[in-house]
């Protein structure tokens, strides 16, 4: 499992919520997100790091990105 | 009905937290330690493995290196260590608004009220348990049980990641067969006391007579029969209320030992300045100057002595203390650390009988909130007093703010 920090485009509510929209991956190229299916506090026991994480699908598979104190990353296999 | 309490321990918290964002270290043995260039090298916290080597929190690191030669040593990130504990409450502050805070990794909760919906106390331990194992990524002790005294106990019985029930129909089967020093408040010396009259567990405690106990131990003898029986009503009680300070402090490790009063002068000057500044903001007076002083031997002194008026001032309470300072100690021996603490606080703007030089104490006191001001806009050492300019090998930053408070059970 890697830890693998990206950049992020984010949606930033009047109520002050946070949804992430699309991130750029290693490859450069960015990537919609097509569905955030959760979204609670959680601590990536095997990558390393606690925050938001957000359980998302992107182009049919299922990812966790993770926003640990204003940074952001996905665990990766 | 009686109280729920429940005692909350993040199980080896600063080793815990270095892991979980190390995941790479998690199987290794791993202690945090203070950074040894400047002497602080000491183990803060350990994890679990580490543990199994007998290493043990305050091992010097060479100490913890020869129980363990591959053992990781990592330097501490307090801030971080803060955010988690932040975390933590937050979760804590779902359950109950009555939560108080026993150091950085420990808590009390009352959750008396909250049973009524949440159902009972261990099923909330339980609870609490497992979202801080998902969300938080850490591991907690829980001691439940009806008063303070024994769910610290609880907390302390069955580590790590466990639950510990102590009622009032099992707390004789389960408390009292303990030693005596793991009851709050039997530190060594009591239990030497203690264990010279043939008082080992805290049965033994219990089934003595108050009157014997405070024969031998003072007051403190009947606060622990009082303890040992399950008879503690002290409330949990959240930190709400600042005025309940009784004493601001500092003290420090030297980068190199002290060794003559010259030394000593620069040192307690800059404390002084750190105390006072936090007297101001606070809006306190002290009567009360007190010196701690260790040794190279870590064999450590307090003295204390009182003023003749209250103050805040920087100078009066350097120059108070250095005078302590001078008479209780020769330098036989040289000087690891050094603390200054005032002692015996009023409000700022209390009545006391002036002196004839009042008006100087006056045009100095606006000086020094002068100084405040100067420091807050452009940093701490905007403006130092000429002393800490003299010794580059001594730290001269004069800090705002102790990293974690030590807290006390009596308030």
């Amino acid at each position: 499992m890697r830890k693998i920090f990206v950049e992020v485009y984010a949606h930033f509510s009047k109520e002050g919520e946070i949804t992430p929209i699309s991130f750029v991956w290693l490859d450069g190229k960015t990537y919609e997100i097509d569905k955030i299916i959760e979204k609670r506090n959680a601590a990536s026991l095997k990558a390393g790091g606690q925050g938001i994480r957000y359980k998302i699908l992107v182009r049919s598979k299922v990812l966790y990105l993770f926003c640990d104190e204003n940074r952001w990353f996905v665990e990766f296999t | 009905m009686g109280r729920v309490i429940l005692h909350c321990d993040l199980n080896n918290f600063y080793a815990s937290v270095e892991c979980l964002y190390h995941p790479e270290l998690k199987n290794k043995p791993v202690a945090v330690c203070g950074e040894s260039e400047l002497r602080h090298g000491i183990v803060l916290a350990k994890n679990q493995i580490a543990k199994s080597y007998g290493i043990q929190t305050g091992d010097v690191i060479w100490q913890a290196l020869k129980k363990c030669p591959n053992l990781v040593i990592l330097k501490p990130n307090f801030p971080l260590y803060i955010r988690f504990s932040k975390l933590v409450q937050q979760i804590y502050s779902e359950y109950t608004d009555l939560i108080e805070p026993f150091g950085i990794d420990e808590c009390w909760l009352d959750v008396t009220e909250s049973t009524k919906i949440l159902g009972s106390g261990r099923k909330i331990a339980y609870e609490i348990k497992e979202r801080i194992k998902t969300e938080l990524g850490l591991t907690v002790s829980v001691g439940v049980s009806f008063n303070k005294v024994f769910a610290k106990l609880g907390s302390d019985y069955k580590k790590p990641d466990a639950v510990t029930v102590i009622t009032k129909e099992n707390f004789k089967q389960i408390v009292w067969p303990l030693p005596a020093k793991d009851l709050l408040y039997v530190g060594s010396a009591t239990e030497k006391k203690l264990s010279s009259r043939a008082i080992y567990t805290i049965g033994d405690i219990a089934k003595s007579s108050p009157e014997y106990l405070k024969r031998i131990l003072g007051k403190w003898g009947e606060v622990l029969w009082i303890f040992a029986n399950g008879l503690d009503t002290t409330p949990v009680t959240p930190p709400l209320f600042e005025d309940n300070i009784k004493g601001i402090g500092n003290s420090i490790t030297l980068p190199r030992d002290l060794t003559c009063y010259e030394d000593a002068e620069y040192v307690i000057r800059m404390l002084s300045e750190s105390v006072a500044q936090r007297l101001r903001q606070q809006y306190l007076k002290c009567y009360t100057v007190q010196v701690w002083i260790r040794d190279s031997f870590l064999f450590s002194i307090t003295r204390q002595e009182k003023l003749q008026t209250p103050t805040f001032l920087a100078r009066e309470i350097s120059q108070k203390a250095f005078e302590i300072f001078k008479k209780h100690w020769n330098f036989k021996n040289s000087i690891r650390s050094l603390g200054v603490r005032a002692l015996d606080l009023v409000c700022a703007n209390s009545f006391y009988q002036l002196e004839f030089d009042s008006l100087k104490k006056f045009k100095l006191e606006q000086l020094e909130k002068a100084i405040d001001q100067i420091r807050r806009r452009f940093g701490q050492s905007a403006v130092l007093p000429a002393i800490l300019l003299t010794k580059s090998d001594l730290p001269c930053e004069i800090p705002l703010h102790n990293k974690i408070h030590p807290v006390a059970f009596f308030k």
